[in-house]
């Protein structure tokens, strides 16, 4: 497809790729740091209201509004106030925080000098997941220049008797700690276990007080916000959610990787413009789309002209997620797909709540048999009824577990047997997988 | 006697990699360093020895059980001694559709190991999303990151590993 897909003015990846875009110089001739400067001739409240106007809703996943996050810290706790910053980036299928930690560390720092600002929040955690050792030096390398240029430190960027302390916090390797709680839990010195919510963390978060859990290209998003105004960020998006949007385009297409686009833009022109995708490789077909990272339902190829934004995919029964779209083509074999994604969910299960604990590992040992052509019908019946015990299908969201990755388990089982259930059936009936022993990478160089 | 666990250059290192990981945190909670501090033992030992989980306990104030409990929730600490180099391959969905499979099945037979088997130079893991989908395949050897990997360039990567 040649490119029809209207282009958006960058926000967020304005400088990805240019020389030294990471250092404070390229960030402040850029008009860096302009934002914290009108944050700090504002009243806190009146700031969490500009983000409240933005309609900005949290990039990590839940898609929750910013700005009302912000405004649920009691304002007059006698306790500290935290702000812990979620770049445990782990979800399959998502990879755009990485790029901003690589490409432009500022523009999150300078959302953590606002969101300080305005929360009253004097120590800030950045936690990234353990193996972002590239992504954590850079960034420790951008707040050390911050805390020399006296942005960070005992005065925010001038503002006397306002300190501000900024620390970078590597995880090891849990997925289950991009969990707002468990990461909490594991930047307290623990085994990532999510909480019982409520209470929430804006009550009771880190070390018991306040704590604000903003994900990375959330923070990255509230610069531009205070600098340019809440009027022209919302407009950027749709009613009901402001600004652009990283999507991460990974799987069978010819050009993956982290584009910024407008919230009217399809599933079908991310994979086929020239802009961004670039179509199929070597003329395949699209079978399926995950649109929002692996826990995602999926989607057919015949639904795929839907925008990727947060209420359309919703009517879809699917959702945005963290931004992950995942295309598989028609070579690709759906129950080695689902086995792949279920394997995930019960390696990072944490083990604290009985279904999930029990109910990722019978998925995955259901789908291995599937997929070796070793199972009966019954056992594709068994599959939908594990997936239930762990998260019913519909709705999305009320699960049997304490937390969210026991839902993240089951949404793709319950919507790959609803889209493909003829491929589970014809696994069993044919006693093999209809696409062979290795039917991955016929076009890669693997070949 | 036992020999110690640290050179006296090692324990300089890690008594200041201490003292500036607790002052990160509030005075009353020293066991907040504890990721931070099984990191630190982790880089100079080549994984965590169980002395040196007693150590970082004793420096945080907390059980050796509490740090044995949170290091062995997380992947990336090695509670057994590994290879000299951990290639973690990532088999994931986006990864597996540009060849991963292939890739880790490459592995296992150019390095006569199975996944998650350990000789003197290599730990060979199967490893969930490494965050890298759109340059896929990709692995890391130690804490570097590979990624668009073809099997020359993985040839040439690995010939590099003394």
């Amino acid at each position: 497809m040649a490119s029809t897909a209207k282009a958006v003015e960058p926000v967020i990846s304005a400088a990805w790729g240019k020389p030294q875009s990471w250092t404070l110089d390229s960030y402040r001739s850029r008009g860096g740091y302009d934002g914290l400067k009108r944050a700090l001739s504002m009243e806190p409240a009146a700031i969490i209201d500009e983000v409240k106007k933005s309609n900005l809703r949290g990039r990590g996943g839940a898609g929750f509004p910013t700005g009302m996050k912000w405004s649920f810290v009691p304002k007059d706790s006698p306790k500290p106030k935290y702000l812990a910053v979620n770049g445990d980036e782990s979800e399959p299928g998502t990879f755009k925080d990485r790029y901003i930690l690589e490409n432009d560390p500022h523009m999150m720092l300078e959302g953590i000098a606002i969101a300080s600002y305005a929360l009253g929040v004097h120590t800030c955690y950045v936690y990234l997941r353990g193996e972002f050792k590239f992504q954590a030096e850079r960034t420790q390398a951008a707040i050390d220049e911050a805390y020399k240029a006296g942005i960070f430190g005992k005065s925010l960027m001038g503002k006397e008797g306002f300190a501000l302390d900024c620390y970078v916090v590597r995880g090891a390797g849990a997925y289950i700690c991009g969990e707002e709680t468990a990461l909490l839990e594991s930047l307290e010195g623990k085994k990532g276990w999510p909480r019982l919510k409520p209470p929430f963390p804006a009550v009771v978060g880190l070390f018991g007080s306040p704590t604000v859990v903003n994900n990375v290209e959330t923070l990255a998003s509230v610069p531009p916000i205070l600098a340019k105004g809440a009027e022209w960020y919302a407009k950027l998006g749709t009613d009901k959610s402001g600004g652009t949007h990283l999507v991460c385009l990974s799987g069978s297409v010819n050009r993956p990787g982290v584009y910024e686009v407008g919230m009217h833009t399809t599933i079908l022109e991310l994979i086929h413009d020239d802009k961004y995708g670039q179509g199929m490789p070597k003329g395949r077909k699209v079978k399926a789309v995950i649109p929002g990272g692996s826990s995602a339902p999926v989607l057919g190829a015949d639904e795929l002209d839907v925008a990727l934004e947060f209420e359309a995919l919703k009517m879809k029964q699917t959702m945005a997620g963290s931004g992950g779209v995942i295309v598989m083509d028609d070579a690709t074999c759906m129950v080695r797909s689902l086995w792949r994604v279920a394997r995930f969910y019960a390696e990072e299960s944490c083990g604290q709540c009985t279904p999930c604990r029990e109910g990722t590992p019978w998925q995955t040992r259901l789908l291995r048999k599937i997929e070796e052509g070793r199972a009966e019908l019954s056992d594709i019946d068994m599959l939908s009824n594990v997936a239930s015990s762990i998260a019913p299908y519909p709705p999305i969201g009320l699960g049997n577990t304490i937390c969210a990755l026991g839902d993240a388990a089951a949404l793709p089982t319950h919507s790959f047997l609803m889209r493909f259930r003829d491929e589970f059936e014809a696994h069993v009936r044919e006693h093999r997988c209809p696409f062979g022993d290795h039917p991955w990478g016929s076009f890669g160089d693997w070949s | 006697m036992a020999e110690p666990l640290f050179t006296p250059e090692e324990q300089k290192k890690f008594d200041a990699g201490i003292a500036e990981i607790l002052s990160h945190y509030p005075s009353d909670r020293k066991s907040a360093g504890m990721l931070p501090a099984l990191r630190l033992l982790q880089d100079l030992k080549g994984w965590l020895p169980p002395e040196g989980l007693r150590l970082v306990a004793k420096n945080l104030e907390v059980t050796p059980e509490r740090a044995y409990e949170v290091a062995s929730f997380y992947v990336m600490y090695h509670l057994k001694k590994p290879g000299k180099y951990v290639i973690d391959v990532c088999t994931n969905l986006s990864c597996s559709l540009w060849g991963a499979e292939k890739m880790l099945a490459y592995l296992e037979q150019k390095l006569g190991l199975a996944a998650g088997e350990t000789n003197d130079k290599f730990t060979l893991r199967e490893t969930e999303c490494l965050a890298s989908c759109g340059t896929a395949p990709c692995l890391q050897i130690n804490e570097d990151h590979h990624e668009r990997l073809t099997q020359a360039k993985l040839d040439a990567i690995l010939a590099r590993l003394s």
